[in-house]
């Protein structure tokens, strides 16, 4: 039982600076109301039904559930969210609710861009002016995305601080915020962050798991015997994993960046390594990438959206209380993952999510045909082209760029 | 209303019965060395400040504006350790006989041992703690034990704070209270104007601590616009700026040229 407010065990809290104080208690009271409003949450679905083709389809990955020869794979489809991930629930709900708080402009940072291009787009809908923070490092490369979020009417600010990824993203957003708090709403986007955040972003997402429970046992008649999803922040596996929390019988994988190895010291695995520990920054206590002084380390992926330095408190939480399970996949894996997802299934996963896949390929083999198990497939891998073109060295690609560079250095 | 004797307070209130505003200074051990720090220090003292934050640089200081982040960062890069930051507070502190404090942010204390670190200060002779990103809901733990050491832990009061938030915050404060002069991280201009006079009443009315001002403060001017409003002026920022740009020097001429 959860004897504090915003705790999930020992885990979470809000360690804002004072001035940040009311505009957390506002924001608490507003979320409050707005769960307990059910005329919300059903504005929330028809909206996203609308505006972002929920609910996103349960594919049956048939060629790669035959090449595995055990569990039958599924594959919930938050690729297919309107601007292409899951990050779609997340900010539609944090928009209806900042109408309903009467603030005009938002902010938010981004990692790998999808948040960021949604939360664009969400304000472009909802009429908001739009401050993206993105860690330089990222800024190149995820330069389609910011393409995307510059169209979308926002200005995106590269961040030059620290590591120049998500958490200096994050920091610089707190920053704006702490002046700017009368007219602007920071959209968090994932479950981190001090109390209500971990809350609200999990509620918002726990749209995928609800579809995907009804979804699997429709398909099936059945419960999967594993559900696997990515973990940088961790809102798209809180988002399915609360759709099976109560079903013991369902095995919860979480699957974090092992970048270069959970020994190069080159990863992002908080809760599948050994290299983090207990820590509080960025508002909220979760175990972190950092020092013996407390000081964050920098962190590796191939996968710009999971190089973060802490995870959810949640799923600390869960983790501590062994109901879900951590792995983490290599760099390497993750290429040959997607390289045999692309040509096996047609289907091209973001660098975040073929994590999952990386997993579940691995442990689908050993579970019977009579299993099914579940990947969610938390966005689509077309944002990551200059990345992936770069890592598997394509020749043509490199051709394509050279001459395009040469072009655009004749104007 | 019974005045508040825990040591910090007295030595502040025994200044202030010869000054009209007393002067704090902040710098981030480490930057730009260590060395430069022990120089600024001396110029502090011997220009007149009364008392000296001492911040310990964190990776992730969110509450900061950019000139201190870069001062934390570059700290941090250049291989400073929270041992050596102890090391070198201890230094100054036996070296001048004003009250020093620690700013930091709440992990440097979490992964030290909050006990531990509060015992340590307290040997080395610091006066108190300001860590911004730890309310008293979260730092039950802290505020015992540091109050057991008797040291002080500064709260801090900001204009969007309510006049029951100040009492509450008040009631968990010792030495004196830090009203941070606007919305905002450190480093931007502040206009004083009427919202800060009506703010600066607000806050005087919610506690018996002496008030301290910061966030903005860069002139003589500013200075004298906080006389008989707050009890102590705080300059952060701008002494970091001046020892980027002319050395420390500069530094002892800024600050004895404040009031």
């Amino acid at each position: 039982m959860d004897i504090k407010e915003g705790y999930y065990g020992q885990w979470g809290g809000a360690f804002t600076p004072e001035v940040l104080h009311s505009t957390f208690a506002e924001l608490k009271a507003a979320f409050k109301k707005a769960k307990e409003d059910p005329a919300f949450w059903q504005e929330y679905v028809n909206l996203m039904s609308s505006y972002s083709c929920r609910p996103t389809p349960l594919t049956a990955a048939e060629n790669l559930s035959g090449l595995f020869g055990g569990a039958r794979i599924f594959i919930k489809r938050e690729d297919l969210n309107h601007t292409g991930a899951h990050k779609a629930n997340n900010v539609i709900g944090q928009g209806l609710l900042v109408k309903r708080m009467g603030k005009k402009r938002v902010i938010a940072e981004t990692g790998a861009g999808q948040h960021g291009v949604a939360t664009a787009t969400m304000a472009a809908k909802f009429g908001f002016d739009c401050t993206i923070y993105m860690g330089e490092e990222d800024v190149r490369r995820q330069r389609p995305n910011v393409f995307w979020m510059e169209k979308l009417g926002a200005t995106v600010v590269p961040v030059t601080d620290g590591s120049r990824t998500l958490k200096d993203a994050i920091n610089e957003a707190f920053r704006d915020w702490v002046g700017s708090m009368d007219d602007t709403h920071y959209v968090m986007g994932t479950v981190c962050g001090p109390h209500p955040f971990p809350e609200m972003v999990a509620w918002f997402q726990s749209i995928i798991g609800i579809e995907a429970r009804a979804q699997i046992l429709d398909r099936t008649g059945g419960l999967p015997a594993a559900v696997y999803a990515c973990v940088g922040g961790g809102s798209n596996a809180m988002g399915i994993f609360q759709g099976f929390l109560n079903d013991p019988e369902v095995e919860l994988v979480g699957v974090e960046a092992g970048g270069r190895g959970l020994d190069s010291g080159e990863h992002a695995s908080r809760l599948a390594g050994r290299d983090a520990s207990p820590g509080v920054a960025q508002g909220y206590k979760t175990m972190f990438l950092q020092n013996a002084d407390g000081q964050m380390r920098d962190t590796h992926s191939v996968a710009a959206g999971l190089d973060y330095i802490g995870v959810s408190p949640m799923l600390t939480d869960l983790w501590e209380k062994g109901r879900v399970r951590f792995a983490a996949a290599t760099d390497a894996e993750v290429m040959d993952t997607l390289d045999l997802t692309m040509r096996r299934e047609g289907i091209i996963p973001a660098l975040e999510s073929a994590h999952g896949f990386v997993q579940a390929f691995k442990e689908a083999p050993g579970l019977s045909p009579d299993d099914s198990i579940i990947i969610n497939m938390s966005g689509r891998g077309d944002k990551d082209i200059f990345t992936i073109a770069h890592a598997f060295n394509d020749p043509s690609w490199k051709e394509f760029i050279i001459a395009r560079g040469k072009e655009y250095a004749a104007e | 209303m019974q005045l508040n004797d825990q040591p910090l307070t007295r030595t502040l209130r025994a200044a202030l019965a010869s000054k009209k505003i007393l002067l704090m200074t902040h710098l981030v051990l480490g930057y730009p060395s260590f060395a430069v720090n022990r120089e600024v220090v001396r110029r502090m003292v011997t220009a007149g400040v009364d008392l000296i934050e001492l911040q310990i640089p964190f990776s992730e200081p969110v509450a900061d504006g950019p000139m201190i982040l870069k001062a934390n960062q570059e700290s941090i890069s250049s291989g400073v350790t929270v041992a050596g930051c102890l090391e070198f507070a201890a230094e100054v502190i036996a070296a001048h006989g004003i009250p020093f404090l620690f700013m930091t942010y709440y992990n440097i204390l979490f992964k030290y041992g909050v006990e531990d670190f509060v015992s340590l200060a307290r040997e080395i002779g610091i006066k108190g703690f300001i860590v911004p990103d730890l309310p008293p809901e979260e730092g039950k733990e802290f505020l015992e034990i540091t109050r057991a050491a008797g040291l002080a832990p500064i709260q801090i009061f900001a204009p969007t704070s309510t006049p029951e938030r100040m009492r509450y915050l008040a009631g968990h404060g010792d030495g004196f209270i830090y009203c941070v002069a606007r919305r905002g991280v450190t480093g931007s201009k502040t206009d004083f104007d009427t919202d800060f006079a009506d703010y600066m009443v607000r806050c005087r009315a919610a506690t018996d601590l002496p008030l301290a001002v910061g966030f903005g403060i860069r002139n003589r001017d500013d200075v004298a616009s906080l006389v008989g409003r707050a009890d102590i002026a705080v300059i952060g920022t701008e002494t970091i700026r001046l020892v980027d740009s002319r050395g420390p020097g500069a530094v002892e001429e800024f600050i004895a040229g404040l009031r």
